[in-house]
């Protein structure tokens, strides 16, 4: 940017109390015309109602909000949206069974007289999309799209909105390598074109490729602003915990050589998804399995345990040969598969941690009648081994921050004393720190002995847990890569399907 | 973080803000002040077991209705299940009397054809409604008129009638108990003590309530979800079939009216115990009480003559809304 003009919108020293809580202590934050600006922070650093103060979801308990340099009178969000600050959520806020064109003109439907004026809304409707690059025909029913073009549609819809503050909560937490890309371009052209972007992000990478500023917020407060070229990813990470993090994944001992088989996979067939996957696992090791999304690791290893059809040449566990159908089988056998989605699929989120933690191991509380106090004794048990923070144990799990959630989910499947743990995306949208603990747990369990895989969209997790990695290409294993040969490039050119090291490399 | 020791202590269960469980239970008490201040006989021996027998009905299937709502699903056909069964086990021992003449082994014929039935039912209903993957309010919808049907078919549109001299044998069933207490109250008290063990402390109840509350989630963790579905329909069904064996012998017939609006007023009882219609929370005291505020508000309105009874089921209707108005600012508050 060659000329800086005043900030659109900004903050000045404001506070944020609920009840004796006070989470937001003075925070200045800037937002310009035509810059990106990434707010990073761990989660439960403020950034959350930060975002929710600015888009005029919450008021503020002190300090101003200042709009175009003057102290904004603002209240309630309908006036903020008319003043042209957008806040798109992290959990898209659309109607899934109505098309584009009624998302986007939802609550504004534009009319002649006592009936819609379909044509305008269509024609509008297109030209935002238009303005997006984005394909996707306004008359597609919502709940028929990607989430990358759900996220267009929230763009489309601010677009329609006149929005020139546009506030995204973690954009890119659900969408795959390539719609994120897509997203980049598109925040680029609305920036070129004046909008003032906030967006956060857990991942680091992402926030150094699209912010011109970055703004670092640690327990309610911002301890850093600056421009994004300024700071290395190292550089932010170490501002948002507020020490160092080299030391983020825990050393890796090596496997024995003599170590017995814990899990041997042969003609792993998933149909629609994998086919013929076959690989061995060592009790005490971690293999990663990293692939592009749609190269089939999460089904393939569903299928595995017995979580949708597939069907096995053979399948043997700690030198046994076995059959599993069902999540019971693979259960019994102690073959547990920890889910990507901890919301939707992980845990039940109106109730309390304890019968989330033992709902997959009920059978060993009570043979008819459940023992609550083994219940209540092995939560306080899991409490202390996975550090998780909950204010009291019978809140429900929905009000526990994601990090907490992930820890509680961890400590549910190691309820079922799994030989074979498979965990997939274990730090998805967690800070950190958290992320730094969860990879030191699976580190512990491999060393009690217990054979664990890590799917991972996550190169850098990956490769930093790993002993061995299988990389997954069309439902197939494309490579089993060890030692030297796990590096990004290594990963990536097996991933996409280019053996040869020339080709450029994907960001 | 505050720095507070876990004692060893459990402490106690505040999963649910208060009002959702002292409401119920103080409408109750309220009911009862009520009652006893309007006519000196309510709280008579008499009026009481009256009172609670005819409640058993409803009682037994809103237990089992319990598990189904709490499973995530609806069961509409108990009522037309209701006189369907009661006209085929009336039909069953009225041909069964030349050969086996009037005994005890009739009565036990009809109790298996009453039961066996009701499995059936349920488990045809919950067969619909999990492996063919339909709506539980079609399906049940489906049924109930089948049944409804059926009963109508069967009495050729009027009453079937069990024999006479049956009828004489079977009725202590109804009428009679022990110590002063009615057989139908008995049987409701038996099913509500296994129901509420079953139901918060068992595996299966667990289950139930996972299911309903996020069925995904349930998969993931190895919860046969269609199993635990089955089975509340299944057991619902037993009790459709229980509680007709105990109705039979108050009236000795079925007809096309049997059991009208049964389905209803179970759902209603569910619902006002506090059991959330969407599945995932539920609570079998709380639906005795839904079945006990129900009896009660019918029973006074019958003894006292401030209200027409024609009006019961109108001020059931209000009971019903705010028992869910009152459930859902206590859950705000929470």
């Amino acid at each position: 940017m060659m000329t800086i003009p005043g900030p659109v919108l900004s903050l000045r020293g404001v506070s944020k109390s609920f009840g004796p809580v006070q989470v937001l202590h003075g925070i200045d934050i800037d937002l310009h015309a035509g810059q990106v600006l990434a707010l990073i922070g761990e989660n439960g650093a403020g950034k959350s109602t930060t975002m929710k103060i600015l888009a005029g979801y919450q008021p503020p308990t002190g300090g101003t909000i200042l709009l175009d340099g003057q102290p904004a009178t603002l209240s309630g969000l309908r006036a903020f949206e008319d003043a042209g600050i957008v806040l798109i959520h992290q959990e898209f806020n659309l109607a899934e069974q109505l098309t584009v064109e009624q998302n986007v003109f939802l609550g504004r439907e534009l009319r002649r007289g006592l009936l819609l004026d379909k044509t305008r809304m269509r024609q509008l409707t297109r030209d935002y999309l238009d303005r997006l690059d984005c394909a996707v025909d306004p008359d597609t029913p919502v709940s028929k799209l990607s989430n990358s073009d759900k996220q267009m549609v929230e763009i489309a819809k601010a677009l329609g909105r006149r929005a020139r503050i546009l506030i995204m909560d973690e954009p890119t937490a659900v969408l795959t390598g390539s719609e994120v890309d897509t997203l980049f371009a598109q925040i680029r052209v609305l920036r070129d074109a004046g909008t003032a972007v906030l967006f956060t992000s857990h991942k680091l990478g992402e926030v150094a490729a699209i912010a011109d500023r970055v703004t670092v917020m640690r327990d309610g407060h911002v301890v850093r602003t600056d421009a994004a070229r300024a700071m290395t990813e190292d550089d932010m990470a170490t501002a948002m915990v507020g020490r160092d993090v080299s030391d983020l994944y825990p050393a890796k001992p090596g496997v024995a050589a003599d170590a017995p088989m814990a899990l041997r996979v042969a003609g792993l067939d998933v149909p629609g998804w994998a086919s013929d996957i076959a690989f061995d696992l060592r009790a005490g090791e971690i293999v990663g399995i990293a692939g592009l999304i749609g190269s089939g690791r999460t089904e393939a290893m569903e299928g595995l345990c017995g979580l949708r059809p597939a069907t096995t040449t053979r399948l043997e566990i700690a030198g046994n040969p076995v059959h599993v159908r069902s999540t019971q089988d693979a259960l019994a056998h102690g073959l547990c598969y920890m889910t990507e989605d901890r919301k939707l699929r992980g845990l039940l989120l109106t109730k309390g941690m304890r019968d989330n933690l033992t709902l997959q191991a009920l059978h060993r509380f009570g043979r008819v009648v459940i023992d609550r106090g083994a219940e209540d004794r092995a939560l306080t048990q899991a409490i202390a081994d996975f550090d998780i923070r909950a204010g009291n144990r019978d809140v429900a799990v929905g009000n526990l921050s994601g990090g907490n959630q992930q820890k509680l989910l961890l400590a549910k499947i190691m309820q079922s004393q799994p030989r074979v743990l498979i965990v997939d995306e274990p730090t998805r949208g967690i800070d950190i720190g958290t992320k730094q603990q969860i990879y030191a747990f699976l580190r512990r369990l491999a060393a009690e002995g217990r054979a664990i895989i890590v799917v991972s969209s996550e190169l850098q997790e990956v490769i930093g847990l790993s002993d061995r990695v299988l990389v997954m290409r069309q439902g197939r294993i494309a490579a089993t890569l060890a030692d030297d040969d796990i590096n990004e490039a290594t990963i990536l050119r097996h991933a996409i399907g280019v053996a040869a090291p020339q080709t450029r490399k994907a960001s | 973080m505050t720095t507070q020791t876990v004692t060893t202590r459990t402490p106690p269960p505040r999963r649910l803000p208060s009002m959702s469980v002292l409401g119920p239970i103080l409408a109750l008490v309220i009911l009862v002040i009520v009652g006893a201040l309007m006519n000196s006989s309510f709280l008579s021996a008499g009026n009481i077991n009256n009172v609670l027998s005819r409640s058993a009905f409803i009682g037994i299937i809103a237990v089992g209705m319990t598990f189904v709502i709490t499973a995530g699903g609806l069961d509409l056909s108990v009522g037309s299940m209701a006189a369907f069964i009661a006209g085929l086990m009336i039909l069953v021992m009225n041909a069964a009397l030349p050969s086996l003449g009037v005994g005890v082994p009739i009565i036990l014929l009809g109790m298996a054809v009453a039961l066996v039935a009701g499995i059936l039912a349920g488990l045809l209903n919950g067969f619909f409604i999990t492996t063919l993957g339909i709506e539980a309010f079609i399906v049940t919808l489906g049924s109930m008129g089948i049944y409804r049907s059926l009963v109508t078919w069967l009495a050729d549109g009027g009453t079937l009638s069990l024999d006479f001299d049956l009828r004489t044998f079977y009725r202590p069933v109804y009428f009679d108990g022990i110590l002063g207490i009615a057989w139908p109250i008995i049987v409701f008290a038996a099913v509500v003590i296994v129901g509420e063990i079953l139901m918060s402390r068992t595996r299966f109840g667990r289950h139930c309530a996972a299911t309903g509350s996020n069925a995904h989630v349930a998969h993931y963790s190895a919860v046969n979800v269609d199993r635990t579905r089955l089975a509340t329909y299944a057991m619902l069904g037993l009790l459709v079939g229980v509680a007709t064996i105990m109705y039979v012998p108050r009236l000795g017939s079925a007809s096309a009216s049997t059991g009208v609006l049964w389905e209803l007023e179970a759902i209603a009882a569910v619902i006002i115990g506090g059991t959330v219609l969407k599945g995932g929370f539920g609570r079998v005291w709380g639906t005795v009480i839904g079945v006990l505020i129900l009896g009660l508000i019918d029973n006074i309105l019958n003894l006292t003559d401030l209200v027409s009874p024609y009006l019961n089921g109108a001020i059931q209707g209000v009971i019903i809304v705010l028992a869910v108005i009152l459930q859902r600012e206590a859950k705000a508050k929470g």
